[in-house]
Parts: C-alpha cells; sequence; structure tokens
C-alpha cells in the first residue's frame, strides 16, 4: 500500500508539471465561415513559433461562443457579433467576451453560370428571398422558377444576410436550406435556376452578381460600398492575453493580412 | 485455493453482468437526455402546437416551432425508400435463399453485405452529384435535391438491413412446409409465393418494418440530398427537410440552452418515439411469426 501511495504522488507531480509544458497550447472553436484563417494563420504561426500549439476546430459560431462560455476554448470564432442571451449566460459564468475584429466578408450573391442575370437591386434580392417573387423574367431573367438556396437559419452567415438584406424579414419556407457555404456553391453550380449567397471565398463554379450596381469585391467591401458587408469575429475572454494575444496580433499583422486576402477575404487597413 | 476460483467466478459474472446492462444505462441515459433538454421548450410551446404547427422559424425575431412539415417529411421519404427497399430486399432474399445456387450464394451475400457497410455521407454524395442532376433532367424539375431522390438513395441504403432480416425470416420456414406443397404437385414459383412467402410473412414484415426505422432515422444522406426546404411536402418531386436533417444542420450553431437547442432536442424525443414505436411493432410482429411456426413453443 506504501508503495502504491508513492506511486500515486509521483503521477500526481508528474501531471503538475506536465501542465505548465502545456502552458502554450490554445483551442480556437467555431464558425465554419472564419475555420480558413484560423486554420491556415494556426499552420503559419505554429510554422515561426515550435513552442506554439494552436488546435483550430469548426463546428458554427454558436459552437464556439458556448465553448468559450464553458472555458473549453480559448479563442471563439464568430461570423456574427455575440447575442444578449449568450453574453447573459456569460455573465453569470464570470466570462467578460471581447470581440476582436479579424477581417472583413462580403457576402455575394451568386447564381448558375448559365444564368444570363449580371446584376439585381438590394429590393430585388429581398423579393426572392421572401417569396414575393418566384420567376426570374420578374427580376430581367429569361424566365423560369427560382430556386432560393439559403444557409440554416441557425448559421451566423443566415442571421448576417437577414439583417443585412431582408431586414429582418422571413426567408421563404421552401427555401432549400444548405448546412455549410460549401455546400451552397455546389447546389447552385449544380441548379440553372438557383440563388443563393455566400461569403467572398467561395466564389468558385458560380456567378457573382452585382448587388444595387456594385460587384462584392475587397475594394468595395472595404470602402462600405458593397452592402452586404460583415465584420468576422475572434472572441476572447477578456482583452487576449498570452499565446492568444500573440495569434490574434499575427492575423492583423502584415503577414496575416496576407493569409486572409489569400483565403478570399478582406483584411482590415 | 477453491475460494479463490469462486471469487474470480463472481468477479466475472459481475462483470459480465454489468456490460450486458450497460446498454440499458446508455437508453435511459439518451431518454432522461432527451427529456430534460426537450421539457423547457414546453413551458413556452404547447405540444400540440409543436407537433401540428406549420411554420418552422427558430431564428426569427417572432420564432415559430411547428414541425409537422419536418414530421410530414421524414415520413413522405420514408415510405418513398419502402418501394425500393421492399421489392430489391424482399426479391434479393427470396433469391438469394430458395433460388441462388452455392456458387451464387457466396457472391451475393457478401455483395449486399458490403452494401452496407458503404458510409452515408458517399452515399450522400452519390445522390448529390449522380441522381439529383438525372433526376432533375428526366423530369424537368427546378431542382434535383427533393424528397424522391432522398428516398432512391435511403432505399438502396435499407435493402442490406431488410434483405438479411427477410433471409433470416425465410431461413426459420420448415423444410416440411415447401416438401408438402411439392408433393401435392405445385411447382416452384406456387411454392414460393403461396407457401414460403405467407409463412415467413410476419418475420418479413419485421424484416420491412426495422427497414424503415433505418430510413426514418438517417441523417447525413437526406441532409445532402432532400433540398431542406421546412415546407409541408405536396408531392415527390418537391424538396423536403426531414426531422433528422433539421437536427443535424441547426445544432452546431443554436445557441446553448436556448428554446431553439431546447425545440432541436424535442425534435430528437419526437423521432425517438417514433423508432421506438416501430421497433416495438417488429418485435411484436416477429413474435407472432415464431408463434406461427410453432419456433417458440
Amino acid at each position: 500500500m506504501e508503495k502504491y501511495r508513492g506511486m500515486l504522488l509521483s503521477l500526481v507531480m508528474a501531471l503538475g508539471l506536465a501542465i505548465p509544458a502545456y502552458a502554450e497550447s490554445i483551442v480556437v472553436e467555431g464558425s465554419t465561415t472564419v475555420l480558413p484563417i484560423a486554420q491556415r494563420a494556426a499552420e503559419e504561426f505554429m510554422d515561426k513559433n515550435s513552442g506554439a500549439d494552436i488546435s483550430v476546430r469548426g463546428g458554427g459560431s454558436g459552437v464556439g461562443i458556448t465553448s468559450l462560455i464553458e472555458g473549453t476554448c480559448d479563442i471563439a470564432d464568430s461570423s456574427r457579433p455575440i447575442k444578449d442571451e449568450e453574453l447573459e449566460k456569460a455573465i453569470i459564468r464570470g466570462k467578460a467576451p471581447k470581440a476582436n475584429v479579424i477581417a472583413m466578408d462580403g457576402i455575394a450573391m451568386i447564381v448558375n453560370n448559365s444564368n444570363i442575370i449580371s446584376e439585381l437591386t438590394k429590393k430585388q434580392v429581398k423579393d426572392i428571398f421572401t417569396g414575393k417573387v418566384s420567376d426570374w423574367s420578374d427580376v430581367g431573367g429569361s424566365g423560369g422558377q427560382i430556386v432560393v438556396v439559403s444557409r440554416d437559419s441557425a448559421s451566423g452567415t443566415f442571421e448576417a444576410f437577414g439583417e443585412l438584406a431582408l431586414d429582418k424579414a422571413k426567408v421563404r419556407k421552401d427555401a432549400l436550406m444548405q448546412a455549410s457555404n460549401q455546400a451552397v456553391v455546389s447546389v447552385v453550380s449544380k441548379t440553372p435556376g438557383a440563388i443563393g449567397y455566400v461569403g467572398l471565398a467561395y466564389l468558385n463554379g458560380v456567378k457573382a452578381l452585382k448587388v444595387d450596381g456594385v460587384m462584392p469585391a475587397k475594394e468595395t467591401v472595404l470602402s462600405k460600398q458593397y452592402k452586404f458587408s460583415r465584420p468576422l469575429f475572434m472572441y476572447t475572454n477578456g482583452k487576449p492575453q498570452g499565446l492568444a494575444k500573440e495569434f490574434i496580433n499575427f492575423i492583423l499583422s502584415a503577414a496575416g493580412k496576407n493569409l486572409v486576402d489569400e483565403e478570399g477575404f478582406v483584411s482590415i487597413q | 485455493m477453491n475460494n479463490f476460483v469462486k471469487v474470480k467466478e463472481r468477479i466475472y459474472r459481475w462483470i459480465f453482468t454489468a456490460l450486458a446492462f450497460s446498454s440499458l444505462l446508455f437508453l435511459t441515459g439518451i431518454i432522461l437526455l432527451l427529456l430534460k433538454e426537450s421539457l423547457p421548450l414546453f413551458k413556452h410551446v404547447k405540444f400540440l402546437d409543436f407537433v401540428l404547427g406549420r411554420s418552422w422559424y427558430p431564428t426569427a425575431p417572432v420564432p415559430e416551432w411547428g414541425i409537422l412539415p419536418l414530421i410530414l417529411a421524414s415520413f413522405l421519404v420514408t415510405l418513398g425508400a419502402l418501394f425500393i427497399c421492399v421489392p430489391l430486399g424482399v426479391g434479393s432474399a427470396l433469391y438469394i435463399h430458395e433460388i441462388a445456387d452455392e456458387k451464387q450464394r457466396m457472391i451475393l451475400k457478401p455483395m449486399i453485405e458490403i452494401l452496407a457497410s458503404i458510409p452515408s455521407v458517399v452515399y450522400g454524395f452519390f445522390g448529390m452529384v449522380i441522381a439529383a442532376p438525372f433526376l432533375q433532367k428526366i423530369f424537368h424539375l427546378p431542382t434535383g435535391l427533393c424528397a424522391l431522390t432522398a428516398s432512391i438513395i435511403l432505399g438502396i441504403m435499407a435493402v442490406p438491413t431488410v434483405c438479411s432480416l427477410a433471409e433470416d425470416a425465410l431461413s426459420c420456414v420448415p423444410n416440411s412446409f415447401r416438401e408438402a406443397s411439392y408433393a401435392v404437385g405445385a411447382n416452384r414459383w406456387q411454392t414460393l409465393i403461396f407457401v414460403v412467402l405467407p409463412a415467413a410473412g410476419s418475420g418479413v414484415s419485421t424484416a420491412i418494418i426495422l427497414g424503415m426505422s433505418r430510413a426514418i432515422g438517417e441523417t447525413m444522406t437526406v441532409l445532402m440530398v432532400a433540398g431542406g426546404a421546412a415546407v409541408i411536402p405536396q408531392s415527390l418531386l418537391e424538396p423536403v427537410r426531414p426531422m433528422t436533417s433539421t437536427i443535424a444542420a441547426e445544432m452546431g450553431e443554436a445557441v446553448m440552452g436556448s428554446l431553439h437547442y431546447n425545440a432541436l432536442f424535442a425534435i430528437g424525443l419526437v423521432l425517438f418515439t417514433v423508432t421506438f414505436i416501430f421497433n416495438i411493432v417488429a418485435e411484436i410482429v416477429s413474435k407472432r411469426f415464431r408463434l406461427k411456426l410453432g419456433l417458440d413453443r
């Protein structure tokens, strides 16, 4: 028995020693929109700082913020501002979520490549997504039913779109709700009559539309000429500290801005 | 020494008892969790409004919590899947068990079992890339992601379940039944359709019901191919949004502890109840079947 107690004690001590050794590790979790930035940045950052251990996970904005409140992640990626109810929860648990804007993103309206339309007004977008207009001929197209593709109602992108484009009106019931940006692109690219919306990083194989005469692009998002733009966040508990601070600073540095641009987002100037 | 063996035996007994009862523990745990997380919703929404409501807008400024479109969608794609998996599954079982020679059986059985081991995301991918564009073209649909596509893929996925269970049922039919039938001059077809199949009838029904419960609980595939529109389905050619894909798509981004979160658990509870009923019915039917063949006496 005495022998075991000794072993147990040394085990506890070993664990105790092990914790400081891993102090340079953080968990980044949340929005699938922010995920590509977080992933690339983590890779580059760890290349340069061999002691750092940054693990990056997706899951969604809500998951990230929940984890931050629960204390299971250090940085919560989010494509929407924190909600009041989440903030209340955080305060109850003694946490103080702090928003760090790391990039801007434009939400581009996309259609199938075969669609002759190249431009819509903000009002037409709203009419299409709320169900007032159901045929392409009503918005200057060549006729045929409009297939509305949307993100899932719980996603940060959906909420941002709802606020920016629909003035919080409800999306029509028969919209095809897709679980990721990539899914929206793949449905729109295969469906001639489809219209959808995705982040700027996802414009492959589909046609982006001008909205109120402005093409979604880095310049127009930065200059705020393009209406559907939004900030992307990394939330931390209080002011970022230690590795989390270094990591966020890295994303905001010149090298980090390059990564943000390469991934198709808009770096903050 | 003898004492030591006894203790050892008792320990093993306890270990295996614990293992056997562990699934009961998991089941209770899951039911309790579903109840605990879904009940808060019903403080705000009446159960009937939840189950019979026609609009699902969980994140709107004034949220609406009606899951009737989701329930109907689940049943529609499952019903559609039946039209694929029953003929294919029961037909293959009949062929493999009653007609095929040893060589064919050795090829066919593993093949069908391999069908069961394909991950559902692969089925979903197949449906999205191949089946949906194809159906879109031949039916001139606005989109190929609809209940029909989901039904076809789910049907194919349920074939192994239906086939192997139906085959079990057929193997329970005593050979004397077949011999008696041949003895009175019936040919092979007549024996199969009028003697063997009716004798295995409730066993085959069990297979079908379990196939249904497999189809209604399938998530990844329907998430990818059913379209995802929360409307009350009018036809098989429209996009729908079954219960499983709603939970899968929204759980990741729902605020933990919010009404939306509770509502997703409540959908899980409804889904669980449905599959639970399917399984109980299957159990009852199969018991009757065994009694009929005189196996349980």
